[in-house]
């Protein structure tokens, strides 16, 4: 360990990437360079298929040749197997990218006279390598040497020497082993290799079969030591690890609506960060897939690809039950936004699905991800197994930058505290949404359980599902406390009756003052009459004083100029 | 490339033996092998075989061909069917009985 320690901290090892999805994030970069390296699993556990594409990946994707040494397949056989691969290894062989040594030893046609090396091995494989330049080699099983020749003593002394030949040569190696009982290998070929150890299986749980790929050792360097889960598909090997050994995703700060106007106003308005995780739990027919459409129908607006995981209804289901709440998918999945991939849980394990999950995404490249929901894993794995794959899969997602939804369902009204896969840790965003009954009916109610760096109402919402669409309410305060559904709705109208009534009496004592003031108005025209007609008269009698005063004057005027003008014409007169 | 061949007379009615011997240039092992064989045959093949002996490290390519893994390797071509025999040839009774020269 020191000296691996000391390794490390002077110069880095040197390592090749093998090219296995998945392997090299494991090893943090491959297997050691210029080193042999050992494979060890039962009889159909991948170990040739992990060396082959060792050597083929090498050949293709980073143009180092290499040799391959079978001693148990036929070359013939070999190149068809691979071929279901992809792996075209006549062509590589024709341009010398590949070299194929089919070692045939056969212990009935052989006799053993004495002293013998392995020397002819050794020229073959250095023949090999010399002719094509190899930079790796595979040894596809060497111990099924131990069944050619009988003299265990030459064998594993020349194994040993071959296992420092080929490392002063400078090839990486693998060698693979068949597992023995309490060893790695029949013949403790662990003992002659001593670098890196890796350790494939194969294990059924429930009739569903997991491979399972482990680092046992790899001297002079950091290594993943858990069991990893793996495949075997179409394209080869791939290593599921928790992608990084670290969290060290990037992460957003924009923030996306969730489609819902007023849950986006639970999260002060803002809706959730962009490639975020968010559960929504809930029991049975509290309107999780509704949530989830709702998300879907917001990305596909933002013109952003959205992959739909399925594992209850058919696609045409939920574009047929969403149409029903408002939602139109199909004009989604036509314009090629959405895709909806409904899946039985039971079609294949749960690395399977992962693998699914991950192939899709990688064709689709979608910017939000939902799978409805993830409860139904449980019947193809046990928790902790359903867990660990969703840890993964939420990691892969955010590597990715892509937010993700899940939906869950909650069997026991109670158990509000911890979702049934335990994943509620995992996720920034859970959404609660539950049954609240009271007064003989169901109402809905959501509430954000937490939401990781963002300000979020801590209030319990009415969930409302119409024929447009989802709604929040804000559930009434009354004041015998919270009032929902038809309670809230005849309080509501309670309220409406009491204004009603408000308005009317208002309205009618209005009308009583209006009253009034006319009565009034007619009392003080009446007396304005009054007045006037005795003011008329008044004045009548003054005019009358007036006008007789002045005729009179008029009179006593007339008069008195008669009387002078009669004077005067007597005067004339004479 | 070494080569050596020894060609006895052809006068017996006894079927001709044809041996080739592979080895790994004169490490012991091969030097070994060869005087064995040499020995061997004058004694009980006297004139009527025949022995290629063909140094790997020369021919590296044969070492495939052949299907060689362990050397020294002895090769009884004729008569038929073919016999393999690998290390030192020391074992003489081995030898003998695996080249089916024991009667």
């Amino acid at each position: 360990m020191s000296r691996s320690a000391r390794k490390s901290n002077l110069q880095p090892l040197e390592k090749k990437p093998t090219g296995i999805s998945g392997f090299d994030e494991i090893t943090g970069g491959g297997l050691p360079a210029g080193r042999p390296s050992l494979i060890c699993g039962e009889a159909g556990a991948g170990k040739t298929l992990f060396s082959i594409e060792f050597i083929v990946r090498g050949a293709i994707e980073f143009k180092e040749p290499g040799v391959i040494v079978i001693f148990e397949e036929q070359a013939a056989d070999l190149e068809k197997n691979v071929a279901s691969l992809g792996f075209d290894l006549k062509k590589l062989q024709k341009d010398n990218m590949l070299w194929i040594d089919h070692v045939h030893i056969d212990r009935s046609e052989i006799e053993e006279t004495g002293e013998y090396d392995l020397d002819g091995l050794f020229i073959r494989i250095g023949h090999a390598i010399d002719s094509i330049g190899a930079k790796r080699v595979m040894l596809d099983t060497i111990e099924n040497l131990f069944g050619g020749l009988s003299n265990e003593g030459i064998l594993r002394a020349e194994l040993r020497r071959l296992f420092g030949w080929l490392k002063n040569k400078g090839v990486t190696t693998i060698i693979t082993g068949e597992r023995g009982q309490g060893t790695f290998t029949r013949q403790g070929l662990e003992e002659y290799v001593s670098d890196c150890v890796i350790l494939l299986e194969h294990r059924v749980t429930n009739q569903i079969s997991t491979r399972l790929l482990r680092v046992v050792k790899y001297r002079g360097s950091l290594h993943g030591t858990n069991e990893y889960p793996f495949l075997i598909d179409e394209e080869g090997i791939s290593v599921l690890p928790v992608t990084s050994l670290g969290l060290d995703n990037a992460v957003s700060s924009q923030r996306i609506s969730t489609g819902i106007l007023s849950l986006d106003s639970m999260f002060s308005g803002n809706g959730l960060f962009r490639g975020s995780s968010c559960l929504v739990s809930g029991t049975a027919g509290t309107g999780k897939t509704s949530i989830a459409a709702y998300f879907a129908e917001a990305s596909c607006n933002r013109r952003e690809r959205c992959l739909y995981f399925a594992f209850e209804e058919s696609p045409k289901q939920i574009v047929r039950n969403m149409g029903s709440i408002g939602i139109d998918l199909k004009r989604h999945m036509d314009a090629g936004l959405l895709e909806i991939h409904s899946l039985r849980p039971t079609l294949h394990g749960l690395e399977m699905h992962l693998v699914a999950i991950h192939r899709a995404v990688k064709k689709f490249k979608p910017r939000m991800v939902i799978v409805d929901p993830i409860t139904n894993l449980v019947t193809i794995g046990s928790m902790s197994e359903v867990k660990s794959m969703l840890i993964r899969l939420i990691d892969f997602l955010q590597g990715e930058g892509i937010t993700v939804l899940f939906t869950a369902l909650v069997y026991d009204k109670d158990a509000t505290v911890q979702t049934d896969e335990g994943i509620s840790s995992l996720v920034d965003t859970w959404l609660l949404v539950r049954d609240i009954e009271a007064n003989g009916e169901r109402n809905r109610g959501i509430y954000i359980m937490k939401s990781r760096g963002t300000k979020h109402s801590n209030q319990v919402r009415e969930f409302v599902i119409n024929d447009t669409g989802l709604e929040l309410v804000d559930v009434y305060l009354g004041p015998d406390g919270i009032l929902i559904g038809s309670a809230r709705e005849a309080q509501q109208l309670s309220e409406v009756t009491g204004l009603e009534l408000r308005h009317y009496a208002k309205s009618r004592k209005d009308r009583e003052v209006e009253r009034k003031r006319m009565v009034l108005e007619s009392k003080i025209a009446t007396l304005k009459e009054e007045f006037e007609s005795v003011r008329d008269e008044l004045n009548k009698t003054f005019v009358e004083e007036d006008l007789k005063n002045e005729i009179m004057e008029k009179n006593r005027d007339e008069l008195t100029k008669t009387r002078n003008t009669r004077n005067s014409s007597h005067g004339k007169r004479k | 490339m070494e080569k050596r061949v020894q060609k006895g007379k052809e006068e017996s009615v006894l079927p001709a033996y044809k041996f080739r011997l592979f080895v790994t240039g004169s490490t012991p092992n091969s030097v070994r092998a060869i005087n064995n064989l040499q020995r061997i045959c004058e004694a009980h093949l006297a004139g009527r075989y025949s022995l290629e002996i063909v140094d790997v490290y020369q021919q590296p390519a044969v070492a495939q061909s052949e299907q060689i893994i362990a050397l020294p390797l002895l090769i009884r071509k004729m008569p038929l069917p073919e016999r393999k025999l690998i290390g030192d040839l020391s074992e003489t009774e081995r030898v003998l009985n695996a080249l089916g020269l024991n009667e």
